[in-house]
């Protein structure tokens, strides 16, 4: 038996356990700190940015909403932004379609069991672990309408018409990025759906298949319905990358948009207007970009609460 | 129904075209990279007819790619050391302890996930200058960490929470002290969920490109990425140098993955289903 204490050490170990029990709230310090300074803070400093006037990166006077009113109603401001706007949006639609779309198609082939499932699963995720910047430099590489491997494939298979300038035409250079988009993202997406289909019980397609249900009214009817976490997912991400889209198209085609602003993206845009000066030595140009940046800011997190918002009701009502 | 009989083969035809085209320009960056400029622009398609490693001696000539691989490798693996540090501290409070502002704080992490921080590059910016952190491997540290941790946090507490609590009752009733239940009860059974963070993380940043393009201007500070960049800027005549460079800087993140695929491709998913 421990002899009994007296009443001093008593208060001290006291005191020690409150000490221990008050440090457990030190825990979560370090990643708040570091967490609100790089990322909360800059954001809401951005929104402020916008009300300002700037010389360069130095601050001047509140201007209000001007550089609102500026980036909507001043040329060339507003046309190169609706320009840009028009590129995010197709940007979303055609990756929807050629990415996710067809990442949908793969992954119900692979969950299918074809033999080699393993194999595709590997094959397809293979572009994600690469640099966006290398997968821009290497279709870059690719596309060169002179040396590039693409048109001498389209010579070798005597389909010479089809060649062409991929990046430097303004009708295909949007295009090509965002096929190239697709093929690095694509196994992300096939690794997505795969998972939402292997989450599905089985008893419900043994269900299906007695009640007639095959082949496509078994996708339409069973699939479809319980795939909707994967669809809302895979929805929403696209569309926050596809109207951040900057890394690739700069690796393609450089900060101006080339050919001729057929490529420009608002994050390239964006990023014209706070580094690259190109408002025409202009000293309003972080102000703009602020602007610009708190209206893409408020244009993402809207839809994207909005989607969320309609599919979790939808599949509450299903 | 008959369908079945002609759907199989046509899945086959279709996924293994869409497989090619997903493997075919990476082992064409591959191969090219074996070649002289003059052989690749004569027979872009031809295997090369030597493997020799002259161009790779020429890249490592005309680029510190040594400097930008040590810097990668500094920047990532610190980086996912203090994401995984300061998660796990700020995954157990929230998921163990139950003060009425941990579900506000966890909001606020998860935040994080949807916040485009991109958008905020103008005044991080500035901030790096008057940090003095411009061209030093810290402003991509720091922007790593912080951009990392709201996922990993949320990996974190998804996995405590689903962790019995016995053990680390056992341990407090032996005395043990917050910090040393974390580290030698908590930890050693989160092996799973660490592991997915690191693989996330690892990827992310070193495979970034945009931090380093705004923050990074010297070229002895430069990532993998960037280093593309100004190799890409100034040899673009020089193919054979050029695919040479985009396979040693991905070469890395090939070999990882194919000592371990499966956690690499469970990893990333898991991070966006959760």
């Amino acid at each position: 038996m421990k002899p009994a204490m007296n009443s001093d050490s008593v208060v001290k170990l006291k005191k020690q356990r409150n000490w221990k029990r008050w440090t457990i709230h030190l825990f979560p310090i370090p990643a708040l700190l570091i967490y609100g300074v790089f990322v909360v803070y800059p954001l809401f400093a951005a929104l402020t940015y916008s009300f300002f006037d700037w010389k360069g990166i130095v601050r001047g006077e509140f201007v209000g909403l001007k550089n609102f009113k500026d980036l909507f109603t001043l040329e060339p401001f507003s046309g190169l932004f609706w320009n840009a706007f028009g590129h995010n949006i197709l940007y979303f639609v055609l990756q929807m379609i050629f990415q996710n779309g067809l990442a949908f198609i793969l992954a119900y082939i692979i969950y299918k069991k074809v033999k080699g499932s393993e194999f595709l699963k590997i094959a397809y995720f293979l572009p994600r672990l690469l640099s966006v910047i290398v997968v821009g430099f290497l279709w870059k590489l690719i596309l060169n309408p002179n040396y590039g491997a693409l048109n001498v494939i389209l010579e070798k298979l005597g389909l010479e018409q089809l060649q062409k300038a991929w990046l430097g035409d303004p009708d295909t250079a949007l295009i090509s990025i965002i096929l190239v988009n697709c093929w690095y993202g694509i196994g992300f997406g096939v690794l997505i759906f795969l998972a939402g289909l292997q989450s599905i019980p089985k008893e419900l397609f043994e269900a299906g298949k007695l009640d007639g249900a095959d082949g496509l009214p078994m996708i339409r009817k069973i699939i479809l319905p319980l795939m909707v976490p994967s669809f809302m997912i895979m929805t929403v991400l696209t569309f926050i990358q596809s109207f951040e889209a900057f890394e690739l198209v700069y690796a393609m085609q450089g900060s101006q948009g080339e050919p001729y602003h057929s490529t420009d993206t608002l994050a390239i845009y964006f990023y014209r207007l706070a580094f690259g000066g190109s408002a025409g030595g202009s000293t309003t140009a972080v102000g703009l970009g602020s602007a610009l940046a708190v209206v893409l800011f408020i244009f993402i997190s809207f839809f994207t609460a909005l989607y969320l918002r309609y599919m979790q009701k939808k599949q509450v009502d299903m | 129904m008959n369908h079945t009989i002609w759907t199989r083969p046509f899945y086959y035809v279709f996924a293994f075209l869409i497989a090619s085209i997903s493997i075919y320009p990476i082992l064409l960056m591959i191969l090219s990279s074996f070649k002289t400029s003059a052989e690749i622009f004569t027979s872009p398609l031809a295997l090369p007819k030597t493997f020799n490693l002259d161009t790779y001696r020429n890249l490592l000539e005309i680029i510190p790619f040594t400097t930008y691989f040590m810097n990668s490798v500094f920047v990532s693996v610190v980086s996912v050391l203090l994401i995984l540090i300061t998660s796990s501290l700020a995954a157990f409070y929230i998921a163990r302890f139950t003060y009425v502002w941990n579900n506000v704080i966890f909001f606020f992490f998860l935040m994080g996930m949807m916040l485009p921080i991109k958008l905020g590059i103008v005044p991080l910016f500035i901030l790096m200058k008057d940090l003095n952190l411009l061209n030093s491997l810290w402003s991509l540290i720091f922007m790593y960490v912080a951009t990392g941790i709201p996922l990993s946090i949320l990996i974190l507490t998804g996995f405590f929470r689903t962790m019995p609590r016995e053990l680390e009752e056992a341990a407090r009733i032996d005395g043990a002290g917050n910090l040393r239940i974390l580290w030698n009860v908590v930890l050693p059974l989160m092996r799973p969920a660490l592991g997915t963070v690191m693989i996330i993380q690892f990827i992310q940043s070193w495979n970034d490109f945009f931090f380093p393009l705004i923050f990074i201007t010297d070229d002895l500070k430069k990532t993998i990425p960037v280093g593309m960049l100004s190799l890409f800027g100034e040899y673009s005549a020089d193919w054979g140098a050029l695919f040479a460079g985009l396979t040693l800087a991905s070469l890395p993140m090939i070999v990882l993955f194919f000592i371990a695929s499966k956690q690499f491709m469970e990893g990333l998913t898991q991070g966006a289903i959760k």
